[in-house]
């Protein structure tokens, strides 16, 4: 994301990650936040493309902006390649998802109460429920190592849990923190 | 999904959605889809409670910008808001069953939902309309904030500040994440067998990092089949 930290990704490269995210895109049941996890496991893991800290940053740039949270993966995309990483793996996320959308939304509809729909609804929602709390763990590994941060983390999930405040102004809110304390 | 030269006029039938029940369910998936395409709507969803609908896909566009924009931290209250309580292009009702639809189809729900009521009003044409006004804005807003992460990256105030608003985030994830936790004890499978569920997705997910597929291919058909066998009792 820094230049320093920019990694050169080769043309193989990026058809893996094209690859990949056509895929992540057909998985991402419950929401491109489910799918933050394989993309952790990918980016990060695997290829050693971005560091923890830049994966967790690019999540909370997009949260910090206005609009679908799916624009995670083009701060993500940016921060691996520029314009080309962004534009690989938004075409990537968004393509194989929105093509299906739009080829099964009347055909969904009318099966809504059917019973294979209803049983594919509620055979997943606990896994969507275990993908949900698998990414806000995997994207608090660089608060594991820092009492202060972890404290953040944990205030703002009893905070979201008990109040129905903005997520904006918690997100201010952990930027004055990071900013003083850090 | 309704390819370009389908039969959907929006200057002829700019009011007309195609009513949800309309497809006969014993359709192959094909002809239903046709049908649903060509469907000039003998009745509106719309016609019955809801006063207006919109005139072009250039008007989706500008609406769904508007409620993008407004949606800091996630955009479905305010895209409830806008769609069922200023424009009334929507019911209550209709929207929650769009939004039922959008939750099973893979892919950000709020843009599969607006993907779906585009193509509803003009076909795909209207689908990518609205589907653009979620994305393009804020997606040049998001684009504003990280060319400036990237260029103050190295400055130590800024670097913390980020990580501070990092844990923020991870923290508003998985706050997401334990407030759909009560909702399993209604779920199909059983409260028991749903908790399992979900705590050996987070196990094998996020501590053992298998891939999703496989994790999708085996636990996915596992509460599928089992949620099918609940269903039949």
């Amino acid at each position: 994301m820094t230049p320093v930290a920019t990694p050169v990704l080769s043309s193989s490269d990026w058809c893996a990650v094209f690859g990949q995210f056509l895929l992540l895109s057909l998985l991402s049941i419950g929401g491109a936040i489910g799918t933050a996890p394989d993309m952790h496991r990918f980016l990060v893991e695997q290829h050693h493309w971005m560091s923890n800290e830049q994966f967790s940053a690019s999540v909370a740039i997009a949260q910090a902006a206005p609009g679908p949270n799916l624009l995670f993966v083009a701060v993500l995309g940016w921060g691996i390649g520029g314009v080309l990483g962004m534009g690989v793996m938004m075409a990537g996320i968004l393509i194989p998802s929105t093509t299906l959308t739009l080829a099964a939304a009347r055909w969904g509809e009318a099966r809504r109460t059917t019973r294979g729909v209803q049983a594919f609804v509620g055979g997943m929602a606990p896994l969507t429920v275990g993908l949900v709390t698998s990414t806000g763990f995997i994207l608090g590994k660089p608060a594991y190592g820092d009492p202060w941060l972890l404290a953040t983390m944990a205030a703002t999930v009893l905070v979201c849990l008990r109040t129905k405040i903005s997520p904006l102004w918690l997100i201010a809110a952990g930027g004055v923190v990071g900013a003083f304390l850090g | 999904m309704a390819p370009p030269d389908t039969p959907i006029d929006p200057a002829a039938e700019p009011a007309k959605m195609p009513a949800p029940d309309e497809a006969p369910s014993v359709m192959s998936r094909a002809s239903a889809v046709d049908a649903g395409a060509q469907a000039g709507a003998p009745h509106s969803i719309l016609d019955d409670e809801s006063p207006r609908s919109p005139r072009s896909p250039g008007e989706i566009f500008r609406v769904f910008t508007r409620l993008a924009l407004q949606g800091f931290g996630g955009v479905l209250p305010i895209a409830q808001r806008e769609l069922v309580e200023r424009e009334r292009w929507l019911t209550r009702e209709q929207f929650l069953e769009l939004l039922a639809v959008a939750q099973v189809l893979p892919g950000p729900n709020v843009v599969n939902l607006a993907l779906m009521f585009g193509d509803r009003a003009f076909g795909w044409r209207g689908g990518l309309a609205a589907m653009g006004g979620m994305i393009v804005a804020p997606w040049c807003v998001v684009m504003a904030l990280a060319i400036a992460y990237a260029h103050y990256a190295q400055h130590p105030v800024v670097a913390a500040a980020l990580r501070g608003m990092g844990a923020v985030a991870a923290g508003l994830i998985l706050s997401t994440g334990l407030k759909l936790l009560p909702a399993l004890r209604r779920n199909v499978l059983g409260a028991p067998a749903a908790f399992a569920l979900a705590a050996l997705m987070f196990v094998c997910i996020a501590l053992l990092r298998v891939p999703l597929i496989w994790m999708l291919a085996g636990l996915g058909s596992l509460g599928f089949a089992a949620a099918w066998r609940r269903l039949k009792a």
